[in-house]
Order: C-alpha cells, then structure tokens, then sequence
C-alpha cells in the first residue's frame, strides 16, 4: 500500500479535469505515470503522455509493466475499469472515484482477491511517499505538509490526513508514508492492513493513526497494534457526531454501540496506542514516545 | 434510501416469497373496506423507523370497525418523529414459529452477508446477543453468488418446517438483495404458519444511496429523508448539510475534517451548530456554502476550516469571498487555511477583509468559541 519512486502507474480517465490537474502534478512531483485511459481519445496524447483504450492495450505497448493503476472514472465505469486493470495483470490499484455502488465494490474487491492485487480505497485521497512520489488528490509537493521523515500516517480523509501531516511538520517531524485507505463502507486496504504495511516499512518509525467513527476497523487494527514495536498515535474523528447519522463519509455512521468512540476508544487504549482528542495534539503525544 | 414495510415487500414478492394479503390506507375508511375484504387483519403504522410495535404502531384488529378505529388512532400517531401517513392492513397469520433472515453488505468480509436464526422475534441485536449460538453467518462471494451446497451445509437443524422450503425462501432473499442493490433486506419475523408454509411478515429494505442511479424506478417508492428547510436546500444544492443544535457554524471541506472540527468545538466547550462539508465534487460551492450555515439564526459564530487536499482552498475561498457582500455575516468569522492552494487563499483573505487566517485549526476553533462568551 505504499507507491515507489521507480514504479510505473496508469491513470484511469486521465483526460478528465480533476485528472488532468492531479496526473499533470504527479508527473511533475516525480510519480512515474506512464499513459491514461479514455476509451474514446485512444490513441491520441493527453499532457504529453500517450492515451489508451483499456489497461490490457496499454499494458501491450508498455515494455514494462504497469505497476499501479490509478482510477478517477466515473462510479457506474469503476467496475469494468478495475477489472481491466486485473486482466491487464496490475497488482496495486488506488480508486479515488466516491459514490461507486457497493455491491460493485465488493464484486471488484473479490476478483482482486483472487487476482492477488491490493486495492487502496474506493474514496481515497491517494497514497504519498514523500520526496518519491503520490498517486491520487494529495498536496505532496506542498513541503509544508509532505516534508519526508519517519512518520507513517494512515487516514480514511483526504483533508484530515492533510492536516495532520502539515501539523507533524510543523513540529519539526516528517512523513515517511501517507496511505488514505478512503471513507467508503467496504474498501480493499483496511486499516490493519496499513498499519501492517507500515510496520514492515523500514523507513517508518512511528505512526499517526486517524480513525473514524462507524465499522469495526479500528478495533481489528488495535488487534494488531499490540503485536508492534513501533509507537503509535491515534486520533478518530466524530467523537461529536449525533448516532445514526450518516456524516459524509458513508462508513461513519454508529448504530448503537457498534463503531462508537467509546469502544473503538477503549480498544486502542488497550493496545497502547494514545488517542488524542484534537488532532494538533499528535505531535506532542509523539514526542514522549519516540524518546521512550 | 430506506423502505417503508409496504415498499419493500414487493421486493420479496418478486422473487416468490410468500408475504400476507394486504392493502394500504392513508384513511381510517379506506382501513375498514380493505378490512371487509381480507378478513381479521393487522393494522401497521408506515414509518421508516424500527420498533413500532413498542411504541403502540401496530394493532390487531377482528371486524372491519375494528380496523377503522385502530387505524384512525394509528394515523394519528408520530412515531420516532415521523408523523404515520399511511398503515397497511394485513391479514392475521396463524404463527407456529418466528425466525430471523437478513442478507447486507459486510465491511469485514467486504461481500454479502447472509444472516440466520431460527430464534426470532426480536431484533437482531438481541439475537446476537442472547442466542449467539443460534446465528448462522454465510459470507458469500458476489461473483459467484449465494451456493446451494455451503447453504445447505450452513443450515442448522430448524424444527416446525420443510427443510427444502427453508432454503428457497433463503436463496430468493439472496435473489432480492442481488437485484436490488441493497445495502441490507431483513425479514424478521419470517415465520412458519401452522400449516408449515413459510410467509414474511415484516421487511425492512435499504437501498445502497450509491445505487440510486441506476434503480430510479424503484428509489420513487423509498422514503425521501426527513430534512430540514436548510437541509433540504443543501440537498438541492449538491452538498451535504445537517442542522445541529449548537451556536458555533462550521464551514469545512471533507468528511473526516468537518466531523475533526466539530469535534475540536466541542473540546473547547462549544457546540456545532452543523455538519457541512464542500468536500469532493463541491469544493466550488463555496457561495451558496455560506449562504446555508448563517441561513441558521442559531449561529453566534463562524468557524471556516479549509485543508486542501483535492479540495483546492483558493477555489473554496473565492467562492465564500464572492458571497460575502451579499450575504453580509453579522457574526464574527474566524478562518484556518492549508494545504492545496493555501497561498492564493491567504493572499485573497488579506485583499478582501483585511485578515489573515488562525496558524492553527485549534486556535480558530478556540477564538470561535471565546467569542460566544
């Protein structure tokens, strides 16, 4: 779940207008983007950069092969879309569209099982890896809020994980790894996953976590919390929130007691990872636990 | 998009499950001759809420006159906020036994979940919790889809009916769930008469919001949300907005940073007068953003927190900025700008009013309530 410099990767739609914006600014911060998708503009050039009718085209012109694809199509083509990327062979496929149906997420997530490849979302900002490169909506080339170092941060919200990335550095820390796993209800990376992830990731020494209310992701990651070394912050979003409501965010709804604040709260807290209740407070909290 | 009783059990009807003989009536009149027709009969309150049984939304009723007047003092009824507008009266059913059938969308497994329990009448909180043991969980895989064979062997041993109806009526429900995109359908109770035929008497239906596109005849029968005037104009707008009772309006952009900031309100000892993001698609919203969070008269005080990621804050901004001779904020404004084009913003802030935002969100967040005071 982590994207590398040397990687190649594949934007999906490429000739939209947030695509445009978001791939032009990927290839300038050293991201690796080999082409785009538009089934209708085959064959033609976008920014410089060759257009293909579908993944597996794309993956026959291409000497090497394609690494990451990165989907910005609109909900009702992301199915098919993903599924081309799987027959294409790609392993690591970030979904930035929201609003895509769940029943076909879950049809693309199976077949990516099976595939062997990750999925990072659907409705993720993207994946950061400081310095290297980013896929998806992320302000990377902001040194002001990606500046590389050793954090890890995980993060269901684009904007969120921002913030809390921009108040690390601005503590005099930086970013080893930024992973939106994205706000949908069902999404293929899950919160455990990137942690593991960045467990294994030898650049990252500590991790800010920033949960969110609804689910019971932050409980399986707690789970796995207690069998890591590395010391970990966390901050959940909604503690405020009214229950049954749905905040945006389609995952972050609390239905009774399940996926409240309270419980996901506790389960943290009993892997020894220190939730915080702002997100500015992070740092600090790092601070005591990185010299320890 | 949730499903009223009378919406959803055409759903099962479709794929051949069995539900009561029944009709709707927005009347106590139109209560009686469906009455006259079908016999003995239950009169059911029509709200898109749980638990009306308890709060005295459904009745039993003998005779036609009965059912007149359960249903006029059901009609009168608010329950859980909702005012009933319609019941549907049901022919009585002779139950032998009550069980519980429901198929959703799981996070855990991300696929279909296929739930059982041959304890029922109750909700399914209470079933997993008091008889945990009697709770068949069936993942299923959505490409391949429900199989007979891992039903069958899933199954328990379930007494008082026919095995092999059982497990139609449980493949029929997948069916249901499949076509429809549901995000969940629940039959509870599923029952068996006395006759062994296995018949549905309640459904409850969720229609995946992502989904609505492309089921646009169906979504005619689901119950819009009950939304404020505000709201409601949020909705028609493109963004979401929901009322909350507090005096501190917060204008932000992502679902993660607006719930963060409500939460920081509330730290601080405030109270957020709203959830409103212009997030994703609707960063470039920002004039009618403003016109809808001091459209509250409860706002005291404005807090705009921008963090750009997607969401550019110069585009976010200017669009607030545009706005604000018109709408012209009688109440202090305390800004907090990063990330995605923080210094066009800044430079627009400063041009326009003179100010410059907070370095941090919690500092605005603070100001922003010192200012109720």
């Amino acid at each position: 779940m982590i994207v590398k410099g040397h990687e190649t990767v594949l934007v999906h739609g490429i000739t939209g207008t947030q695509a445009t914006f978001w791939s032009d600014k990927m290839k300038q911060y050293g991201t690796k983007v080999v082409g785009g998708l538009n089934p209708k503009k085959a064959g033609t050039e976008h920014l410089g950069l060759p257009v293909w009718g579908s993944a597996k085209d794309a993956a026959k012109e291409q000497d090497a092969p394609i690494d990451c694809s990165c989907v910005i199509v609109p909900p009702a083509a992301v199915k098919p879309s993903v599924l081309d990327a799987l027959d294409a062979g790609v392993k690591k496929v970030v979904i930035l569209t929201e609003h895509i149906p769940v029943h076909d997420t879950m049809y693309f997530l199976s077949a990516a099982r099976e595939a062997g490849a990750s999925v990072i979302g659907p409705n993720t900002a993207g994946i950061v890896t400081p310095g290297e490169c980013f896929v998806g909506f992320m302000p990377a080339f902001n040194e002001r809020v990606f500046k590389p170092g050793n954090i890890g941060v995980i993060s269901r919200s684009g904007s969120l994980g921002t913030l809390v990335c921009l108040n690390m550095v601005q503590a005099g820390y930086g970013i080893s790894a930024f992973v939106g796993i994205g706000g949908d209800p069902v999404i293929g990376t899950t919160t455990k996953d990137a942690l593991q992830c960045l467990d294994e990731d030898p650049k990252t020494e500590a991790i800010a976590l920033i949960g969110e209310i609804g689910g019971a992701m932050e409980e399986e990651a707690a789970e796995y919390a207690k069998t890591m070394n590395k010391p970990i912050v966390c901050f959940m979003a909604g503690a405020a929130s009214p229950p049954g409501k749905k905040m945006g965010h389609a995952g972050a709804i609390v239905m009774g007691d399940k996926g409240s604040y309270a419980g996901k709260k506790k389960a943290l807290e009993a892997a020894g990872v220190a939730v915080l209740p702002t997100p500015s407070m992070l740092p600090d909290a790092l601070k005591g636990r990185l010299s320890a | 998009m949730n499903f009223e009783e009378h919406a959803a059990k055409p759903l099962l009807k479709a794929v051949g499950i069995s539900v009561p003989d029944s009709g709707l009536a927005a009347t106590a009149d139109e209560a009686r001759s469906i009455a006259q027709r079908i016999g003995p009969c239950v009169v059911k309150a029509q709200v898109p809420t749980g638990k009306r049984g308890k709060a005295g939304g459904i009745a039993l009723a003998n005779s036609p006159d009965e059912a007149h007047a359960e249903a006029g003092r059901i009609l009168a009824m608010e329950i859980a906020g909702f005012p009933v507008r319609s019941v549907l009266v049901e022919a009585q059913v002779p139950i032998a036994k009550e069980f519980y059938a429901s198929v959703l969308n799981d996070s855990e497994s991300k696929g279909p979940l296929l739930l059982f329990s041959a304890e029922g009448g109750m909700d399914i909180e209470e079933i997993a919790e008091k008889h945990p043991e009697a709770l068949l969980r069936l993942p299923v895989d959505i490409r391949q889809g429900l199989s007979a064979d891992a039903l069958a062997n899933a199954l328990p041993q379930v007494d008082g009916v026919d095995r092999g109806d059982l497990l139609t009526v449980l493949t029929r429900l997948y069916e249901a769930y499949a076509s429809n995109d549901a995000e969940l359908i629940e039959i509870n109770p599923l029952i068996a008469t006395t006759d062994g035929e296995i018949v549905a008497l309640d459904c409850k239906f969720t229609l995946d919001d992502s989904a609505v596109r492309r089921h646009k005849e169906l979504a005619k029968s689901g119950s819009p949300e009950k939304l404020t005037e505000l709201e409601q104009r949020g909705q028609d707008i493109g963004f979401k907005y929901i009322e909350l009772e507090g005096q501190v309006g917060v204008l932000s952009n992502g679902a993660g940073l607006t719930m963060t900031t409500m939460d920081a309100i509330s730290h601080y000892g405030g109270e957020p007068a709203n959830f409103l993001e212009i997030g994703g698609n609707a960063f470039t919203l920002g004039k009618q953003a403003l016109e809808v969070v001091l459209g509250n008269p409860r706002v005291k005080s404005l807090l705009i927190n921008f963090c750009g990621a997607i969401a550019r804050t110069d585009v976010m901004t200017g669009g607030v900025l545009e706005a604000w001779d018109e709408v012209d904020p009688q109440v202090p404004v305390f800004w907090s700008i990063s990330g995605t084009g923080e210094d066009e913003a800044r430079a627009m802030l400063k041009d326009k009013l003179g100010v410059e935002p907070y370095p941090t969100m919690d500092e605005a967040v603070r100001a922003a309530v010192e200012a109720l005071r």
